[in-house]
């Protein structure tokens, strides 16, 4: 909800944990949820004496971030220090492109509302992440370095957003932005997306910026929404009592949805960056952004519009389907199994993403395969199996069973043969002849009435098309005098 | 530039940055010797250096980058045998009370 009189401001910035096989600056594996410090190197512990070995793929999925963002690529770059002391990170620096960052001046196009906007993209830094600290009763924390060094990149959203649910339209726009390029796998929930806001709001026509105020621990994009509406309001309530807010960072209190002052900033952080002397320059040629171009995978962008061009799907199928890469990603597979497109998105966005929401799972955590959502989808288009038949066989192929393996063991095969179902029909026909009076006098719900004696005669085997039809030609064949 | 002095107060302020305690009479040895280092350096902002590109290396090498390949040390049991204090996986450190500058 916009607070009445004043506008608000909203910058993000986003951190996105790289899918590198290995680290920014030691060839010690990327790899979430190992043994604690098992990925480490001397390097990764700031041993004395060691040298950093930046990493060229963390330097190319940098550029493809800044490439899918609409970004310029520097074409000459350093790397910097950033220092400061904390346990997560045994060398006391970070290194970052603080002066050159690989990526300046993008946007990214968000919808909101009905209305498309872009929000610019102010920098994009390659840089490491830092260890992971557990804070312990008995008077210790507890380091663990696999993380320490990890690439990352910083995005750096400019303040255009202007509300609490337009930031949330933006996340999601990002994550998809990103996860479609394939650099990360941008979870919220195991930390490889992580989300700090500065708000402020002023007066309506105001030209100078409120003071703004830095929240962090936001572990999902509906918290930072949350987080973002509450201090909003906070703020409001502030100025109207003719106080002031000051420069502050907070945090999200996720229990009781209210944000808490964390720290005061009296000064600016010092970090006393310079330029990293264990390092050479990097030159990015035209050749380089070409090559890593051509490595950038379909958008999700891209994709829409080749689902209603080329597949003829409705705009909205295509941007359901393209919510995660996985989802685009199976159904394309799926097509490519030669299932009907306009079928295979019904049944993803249907009945694929009920059963999701239900087991609470990501696509890619199920048994389901494309090749069997396929099988079944050709079962239901040679008519093989009723749609209602389906519900049974889908329920199957969520548990890895072979569609035509389940339909033969189970004897699900609709009876569609008119050799069986006339004769059939006929018996019904001659025990209801009131019906068919019914029937030829314009009453048509006789017609429902004989489907489903038919229906229950078959124990539903029936194929509803066949049946409508042999049906059609026994009412005309027995018209009354 | 040339003017510039540094004060005691920048000193203790990087002590601080640097989580160093540093005693009165060590504060001052240290603004004295920083100053005198200061006005070493200082010499060079009297070369013109209109024009001139900011040096970022001292070597003419450019762009020397590492294939993203991975390679496990395997040295955990090492490395945590060299901390101070451990546990079977983790480094312990005394208790983390501020919050870290991440990221």
């Amino acid at each position: 909800m916009a607070v009445p009189n004043f506008e608000t401001t909203i910058g993000l910035e986003v951190h996105v944990e790289l899918k590198t096989n290995s680290k920014a600056m030691s060839p010690s594996p990327v790899q979430y949820g190992a043994e604690p410090n098992a990925n480490t190197n001397v390097i990764d512990w700031g041993y004395p004496g060691v040298l950093p070995q930046a990493n060229k793929g963390a330097l190319e999925y940098g550029m493809m971030a800044a490439l899918a963002l609409n970004a310029e690529v520097t074409r000459d770059l350093h790397w910097d220090r950033k220092n400061y002391f904390y346990p997560d990170n045994p060398k006391a620096y970070q290194i970052t492109q603080q002066q050159e960052p690989i990526g300046r001046n993008g946007w990214l196009e968000i919808e909101f509302e009905g209305e498309k906007k872009r929000v610019g993209i102010t920098e994009l830094h390659v840089e490491e992440d830092a260890g992971k600290n557990t804070h312990g009763t008995d008077g210790y924390s507890y380091v663990d370095l696999n993380r320490q060094g990890t690439p990352l990149i910083e995005i750096v959203g400019a303040p255009d957003i202007s509300s609490p649910d337009e930031a949330y339209a933006y996340l999601e726009a990002l994550r998809q932005a990103i996860q479609f390029t394939g650099i990360s796998d941008v979870k919220m929930q195991e930390g490889s997306m992580r989300v700090d806001a500065n708000i402020s709001i002023r007066p309506v026509g105001s030209k100078e910026y409120g003071t703004k105020v830095e929240l962090k621990n936001l572990n999902s994009f509906n918290y930072v929404r949350k987080a973002l509406a509450f201090e909003e309001d906070r703020h409001a309530k502030i100025y109207m009592a003719g106080g002031t807010i000051k420069q502050q960072t907070r945090r999200f209190d996720e229990a009781t949805g209210e944000t808490i002052l964390m720290r005061e900033k009296e000064t600016a952080d010092d970090y006393r960056y310079f330029p990293e002397p264990d390092l050479t320059p990097v030159h990015v040629t035209d050749e380089w952004i070409a090559e890593v171009r051509a490595k950038l995978p379909e958008s999700a962008t891209e994709r829409k519009a080749r689902y209603v061009d080329e597949l003829g799907l409705e705009v909205y199928d295509s941007e359901v389907l393209t919510q995660t890469l996985a989802m685009a990603n199976f159904f394309d597979a799926t097509v490519a199994e030669g299932a009907d497109p306009k079928r295979s998105a019904n049944y993803l966005m249907g009945d694929v993403n009920a059963y999701l929401n239900e087991k609470q799972v990501d696509l890619e955590e199920t048994a389901l395969t494309p090749a069997h959502l396929a099988g079944m989808i050709k079962l239901i288009d040679d008519g093989t199996i009723s749609t209602k038949m389906a519900k049974k066989v889908f329920a199957a192929i969520t548990q890895g069973e072979d569609p035509v393996e389940y339909v033969e063991a189970n004897g699900l095969k609709q009876l569609s043969d008119p050799a069986v179902l006339t004769p059939i029909i006929d018996g019904i026909l001659d025990d209801n002849e009131q019906s068919i009076i019914d029937f030829h006098n314009g009453k048509d719900r006789a017609v429902g009435f004989l489907v489903g004696k038919i229906m229950k005669e078959t124990k539903g085997n029936a194929n509803p098309n066949v049946v409508n039809e042999l049906l059609m030609a026994g009412l005309q064949a027995r018209k009354p005098e | 530039m040339a003017n510039e002095q540094i004060t005691r107060e920048e000193v203790e302020h990087v002590a601080n940055l640097a989580k160093l305690t540093l005693t009165d009479a060590e504060a001052d040895m240290f603004t004295d010797h920083l100053e005198k280092i200061f006005e070493v350096v200082t010499t060079l902002s009297e070369v013109d250096t209109e024009g001139v590109a900011p040096t970022y290396s001292v070597t003419e090498m450019r762009t020397v980058l590492r294939e993203d390949v991975a390679v496990n040390a395997h040295q955990s049991a090492e490395l945590l045998a060299n901390a101070p204090e451990h546990t079977d996986t983790l480094i312990k450190v005394p208790a983390i009370l501020d919050e870290g500058a991440e990221g």
